[in-house]
């Protein structure tokens, strides 16, 4: 569904990111981890437009995207979320979901359309369709659950994950990492997720990509992750946490 | 918000009867006053088109000049009718707004940097219509040739009502342009971008269409105010219609009154220009400067206390949701 393929990434001099090429697979939960500064971030950066990519490919569905603009990409169905959530603080929670729905969806979405699929979205992350609850009022998961319903508002095919459960308490991670399930489940999205918390990450996920340094050092199902010794090197034997 | 309505249904009949309410002397004052405050409403309502979504811009007085010098110089040469001259006159403010913003969108050039790029174009208009004075009468500015006492086709009327009825209406389709955008998805979109460009468009807002839209619309609705008033006034001036000083007068009567309301740039205007005809008449010619330095005073004591502007931060009081703030 998603290939890329030799993606480097440079910022002067510094190379965050060095040919890296993995595959995203249709239906999957994809766990890309790595140490801090290992460059998922990064990836995702370049994968969304966000960023430039300086060398390689990026094939979505068959397509060439590098060279996109972000909103081209969101369009062609590739959503994606925020590591530290980015809500729209002068919309209301409904509103900042609606103008995803509206502007961002793969097929034309009507005001009054991108309206009634906020409302659906946010019932979906249990967060409350209230026209005037204003987002700057929410705790750190609630703007995960609206930085996910904006991102799910557009309808994607895929949806990169930045670290979704970054600052959440036990019981929202489990219940957070539930919701990915979920939307694969009844969505039928496809999900690559960006993890530090590798415990939880581990169970959802079906295969893991692993980085540091800009690339990529191990790919597999989490059992093999797990026991790989490059990456418990990388993770300054973690181990005890990947099992 | 039914009170609301008919306290805004009697202000209107009000307006709509106001030149036949008999006030001694001053009748052709008070119209005088009153067309200047509908058409630089207009004008602050366009302006605030963009500057409610952080795309403050210092410089609309070129949107002003492009628009009115086209309509005066098209009717002077040619003798074409400025309705079909304003058409002109607001494609080539879009043409001039495209030129400027394009570059600003394509690299990233926001918030302050933005307002200085604008600042710069102002003048550079002010200073274009100055030079090519053969065609432009430089400073001494430009009289519209006179086509008698009543031209529909010249769009000069000795009799201050039809002006005063023309800005009337000129003033509530702004009013309706802008509430129009405020109910779309559009306001929503462009809040979002004036908030995090990279968040707008990774949800599939098209960042730089909107920019440019917004700019052309704006710039459009300011030289066609431009028109207005040089229509009205039958006489344009690099001074009074582009450049600095007149820019800023723009951005100062819309912040008075608060730009993230409806109303508030009508009554930023309405208050500016009561007080510098209040100035003018107390100070004479004497302290030439006071109502600058005076307008300067209270848009700091704005900026710092009320961000809303007058009439936002009282509509914010009335109506329980708070604003959006600056």
């Amino acid at each position: 569904m998603l290939t890329v393929s030799g993606l480097t990434k440079r910022f002067g001099g510094f190379i965050a990111l060095n040919k890296v090429s993995f595959e995203v697979i249709e239906g999957e939960i994809l766990g890309l981890i790595g140490p801090n500064g290992s460059g998922k971030t990064t990836a995702f950066n370049c994968i969304s437009g966000a960023l430039a990519t300086s060398e390689g490919s990026i094939r979505f569905q068959g397509e060439e995207i590098v060279g996109m603009t972000p909103d081209a990409i969101c369009h062609r169905g590739l959503a994606r979320t925020f590591q530290i959530p980015r809500p729209f603080r002068k919309l209301s929670i409904l509103e900042n979901v609606a103008v995803a729905a509206h502007f961002g969806a793969t097929v034309r979405t009507s005001e009054a359309e991108a309206r009634h699929r906020a409302v659906e979205v946010l019932g979906l992350v249990g967060l409350p369709a209230d026209p005037e609850a204003d987002p700057t009022l929410l705790g750190a998961g609630g703007l995960k659950k609206l930085e996910l319903a904006r991102a799910l508002a557009t309808r994607p095919k895929l949806l990169l994950a930045d670290e979704s459960l970054g600052g959440l308490d036990p019981t929202e991670m489990a219940s957070a990492a539930d919701m990915l399930r979920r939307v694969r489940g009844e969505l039928g999205v496809t999900i690559v997720w960006v993890e530090h918390i590798m415990a939880t990450l581990m169970r959802v996920v079906d295969r893991v990509v692993v980085l540091d340094h800009g690339e990529k050092i191990a790919e597999g199902p989490p059992a093999a992750i797990a026991e790989d010794p490059r990456v418990i090197e990388a993770y300054l034997g973690e181990k005890v946490v990947l099992a | 918000m039914t009170t609301g309505r008919v306290l805004a249904a009697l202000v209107l009949a009000a307006l709509g009867v106001a030149p036949f309410v008999p006030m001694g002397g001053m009748g052709e004052y008070v119209i005088f006053v009153m067309v200047q405050v509908f058409i630089w409403s207009f004008i602050g309502n366009a302006w605030s088109l963009m500057g409610r979504f952080g795309l403050v811009s210092l410089g609309h007085g070129a949107f002003l000049g492009v628009g009115a010098y086209t309509t005066t110089l098209l009717w002077n040469f040619y003798g074409l009718t400025p309705w079909v001259g304003v058409i002109v006159a607001m494609a080539a403010a879009v043409v001039l707004a495209l030129v400027v913003a394009y570059p600003c969108s394509r690299f990233g050039i926001v918030g302050h940097y933005f307002g200085l790029v604008t600042l710069a174009v102002g003048e550079v208009i002010r200073l274009l219509l100055i030079a090519e004075r053969d065609w432009t009468g430089g400073s001494l500015g430009l009289t519209l040739k006179t086509a008698g006492d009543a031209s529909f086709y010249a769009v000069q009327y000795a009799d201050k009502r039809v002006f005063y009825y023309g800005a009337f209406v000129v003033w509530l389709l702004g009013l309706w342009v802008w509430h129009r955008l405020d109910r779309s998805m559009a306001r929503a979109a462009m809040e979002a971008i004036g908030e995090d460009e990279t968040a707008a468009a990774s949800v599939g807002i098209h960042v730089s269409r909107f920019k440019l839209a917004i700019t052309s619309l704006s710039a459009a609705l300011t030289a066609f105010g431009g028109v207005v008033y040089a229509q009205y006034i039958a006489y344009v001036n690099p001074e009074t219609l582009a450049g600095v000083g007149v820019s800023l007068r723009i951005v100062f009567a819309v912040v008075l009154g608060g730009m993230y309301s409806l109303l508030g740039p009508t009554v930023g205007t309405a208050l500016t220009i009561s007080l510098s005809e209040y100035l003018r008449v107390k100070f004479g010619v004497h302290f030439i400067g006071m109502a600058e330095t005076i307008y300067g005073l209270i848009l700091v004591v704005f900026i710092i206390f009320l961000p809303s502007g007058i009439y936002g931060s009282l509509r914010g009081l009335l109506v329980r949701r708070t604003p959006a703030r600056a």
